[in-house]
């Protein structure tokens, strides 16, 4: 089981770094007459076997986006074109794995795109709330005395919030328009500042315990100092269980980012995230006849799917409570 | 007892100066205020009277001075969004989101806590089939399940896709209304109640499994207890520690859960309205909004600390030597 999660959170990490090469078509690109799209199903018999071929979709009613294929054309694949595979670009009926979106847009590319954008701030994100969290609780506990009370009380605090509506309020009360460049600095910013407590109430409790053993005392009587100590002897001791609570964050600031985004908090809509994605998803009337806008859900789903079972696979009941 | 009771309600009454507080600040301090909610063409008299109004002529010091001082007396200051006060309206709204909270929150424990003592205390394909669906309810959070079932809603028909009360119900008799809410609500609480049920279930699977192992328990089985009334009565309330622990958690989850579920259902609640008083920049609402999100947590805290107590002995013993 642990393999099996290894390989799926792996594999996701490839197909996003991979995403050039894997899309088949550009991630903004509109394609005018195909918005709300369905798939185009690979087909590989037409009398007999034949090369892998799509039929072109039509639009029948602008209204009711309503399509149909167009069994008579055969557009093939092409392999290895600067991208894996692709349609005919002379045919002018491109290859949608997962549909399309309201602008028209490759939902399949989309997502590839989405999980670099995506995976990129909730894994940065969880390092860097890892290495503060980490930091300040071992501090709080190495150094003790009103440090200490201060910290603790200042985390037990940020802890009881409730982690989406600080973000939010973070979030909303700067300006709503901002580059794509400052709102991933920021994003990362709020997520770092929302989780370190988590962090740093575990490493405290296990760096209170560490530091009263023989190997600690011998340190300090080797002459070690403080600053080593710590960084040498007491925060490795506690880096088992960062392992797991980085891990276990890295699905929680997903779904922050996934939910501002979503309200319209995050990310612009010209940059494919798996939260800006969702957004098509918003629209009630619409969803009921494009369950494909619902793919980056599913991703969504995937990765958190695959992080409980490691955490499960490490003895540690999977909670989802904290972010 | 009562010194914990007292002692939380300290911890309530700053917790929500606190955060209202800050947010009142937050809101004020953000570039932009209301008035850009005039429009681009309103003339300087109105924007000048609208900032007369809600006192942001003042410096946001004194506005937080005067917002205090009337707070005390109850008056929370007034909506722009809305033009009224903003009392009823949080009022509405976080009763909208106390019941869709508290029932999700109900199923969550009574179906988490259930099945996590039949999985924890038995082994078999049944308990290994529920664990395991169980882990996959886990990761699904409550955008995805919220999404989910209002695909399903709008594909089959079965439940109304969102909202609290339909159009031609909010104007009948109470019957008729009451009806229509509870055929709106299974959507948001189930979307809510999954991944906490599953949460729950895990935790007191592995807190069950532990506890039957409990020397109590096996003296209690050696006295003859019948193995039932040994698991119910003894190794149960012994298990429910690690629960009540994250129960405070779990109601700031439901909390923050509760968001994205009404926004994607369209639940007419606090966390919709926050979302809308914040891109306004409206003060008051945030504010009030902040107060009353506060004024959950605590309680939540404190339902979960008095039912650790209730629960578990050793927890009354400690408070009280």
């Amino acid at each position: 089981m642990k393999r099996a999660a290894w390989s799926l959170l792996v594999l996701i990490a490839l197909a996003a770094l991979a995403a050039p090469w894997l899309a088949p078509n550009p991630p903004n690109r509109r394609f005018d007459d195909l918005l709300y799209a369905p798939p185009t199903p690979v087909h590989i018999f037409s009398d007999g076997l034949h090369a892998p071929f799509i039929n072109p979709l039509r639009l029948v009613n602008r209204l009711e986006r309503r399509f149909e294929a167009d069994a008579a054309t055969q557009v093939s694949l092409r392999w290895f074109n600067g991208t894996l595979v692709t349609a005919d670009p002379d045919a002018d009926a491109p290859l949608l794995f997962l549909g399309a979106d309201g602008y028209g847009r490759d939902i399949f590319s989309r997502l590839l795109y989405g999980a670099q954008a995506t995976l990129a701030v909730s894994l940065l994100s969880a390092l860097l709330t890892t290495i503060l969290g980490a930091c300040v609780g071992g501090l709080a506990a190495y150094v003790g005395g009103w440090l200490d009370g201060v910290l603790s009380r200042v985390s037990e605090f940020v802890l009881v919030l409730p982690a989406i509506y600080v973000a939010l309020v973070l979030r909303a009360v700067l300006p709503l328009v901002l580059p794509p460049s400052t709102v991933f600095v920021l994003l990362i910013g709020i997520f770092t500042l929302l989780g370190w407590p988590i962090v740093a109430r575990g490493v405290r409790a296990i760096v209170l315990v560490e530091r009263e053993r023989e190997y600690v005392i011998a340190a300090h009587a080797a002459g070690a100092s403080d600053g080593r100590i710590l960084l040498r002897h007491l925060l490795p001791a506690s880096a088992g269980f960062l392992q797991t609570q980085a891990s276990l964050l890295v699905p929680a600031f997903m779904l922050a980012e996934a939910t501002l985004s979503y309200v319209g908090l995050g990310f612009p809509n010209t940059i494919p995230t798996w939260g800006t994605m969702l957004q098509d998803a918003s629209n009630v009337a619409l969803l009921g006849d494009a369950p494909w806008s619902l793919a980056p859900a599913a991703a969504i789903f995937v990765v958190v799917l695959g992080v409980n079972l490691l955490a499960q696979s490490h003895g540690r009941a999977p909670v989802q409570l904290e972010p | 007892m009562a010194r914990l009771l007292a002692r939380r309600l300290l911890f309530a009454g700053v917790l929500i100066a606190l955060t209202s507080s800050s947010a009142l600040f937050l809101a004020r301090l953000a570039p932009g205020d209301m008035t850009s909610q005039l429009g681009p063409f309103a003339s300087p008299v109105d924007i000048e009277n609208t900032r007369t109004r809600f006192n942001l002529d003042r410096s946001p010091i004194s506005q937080w001075g005067l917002w205090v001082s009337r707070a005390m007396r109850l008056d929370f200051g007034e909506s722009f969004l809305y033009n009224r006060p903003v009392a009823p309206l949080v009022v509405r709204a976080a009763g909208n989101t106390a019941l869709l909270g508290v029932v999700s929150l109900l199923l969550a424990t009574l179906a988490g806590l259930s099945l996590g003592v039949f999985t924890g205390a038995r082994s078999g394909t049944l308990p290994m089939l529920v664990r395991s669906v169980s882990l996959v309810c886990v990761s699904l959070p409550p955008l995805v399940t919220s999404l989910a079932l209002v695909f399903l809603a709008a594909r089959t028909g079965w439940l109304p896709a969102g909202g609290m009360v339909s159009s031609t119900a909010s104007d009948q008799t109470w019957s008729v209304w009451m009806l229509d809410v509870l055929r709106h609500l299974p959507l948001p609480v189930l979307a809510l109640a999954l991944p906490m049920a599953a949460t729950f279930e895990r935790l007191q699977s592995q807190s069950m499994a532990d506890a039957v192992h409990q020397p109590f328990v096996l003296a209690a089985i050696a006295r003859g207890v019948p193995a039932t009334r040994a698991l119910l009565r003894h190794a149960w309330p012994s298990s429910l520690r690690p629960i009540c622990g994250v129960y405070g958690l779990a109601i700031g989850a439901l909390l923050s859960g509760s968001f994205i579920v009404e926004f994607v259902t369209a639940w007419p609640g606090l966390g919709r309205l926050t979302f809308e008083a914040l891109r306004a920049r409206d003060v008051y609402l945030v504010a009030a909004c902040a107060a009353s999100g506060a004024a959950f947590l605590a309680l939540g805290t404190m339902t979960g600390d008095l039912l650790l107590a209730a629960a578990d002995p050793r927890v009354r013993q400690e408070s009280v030597g």
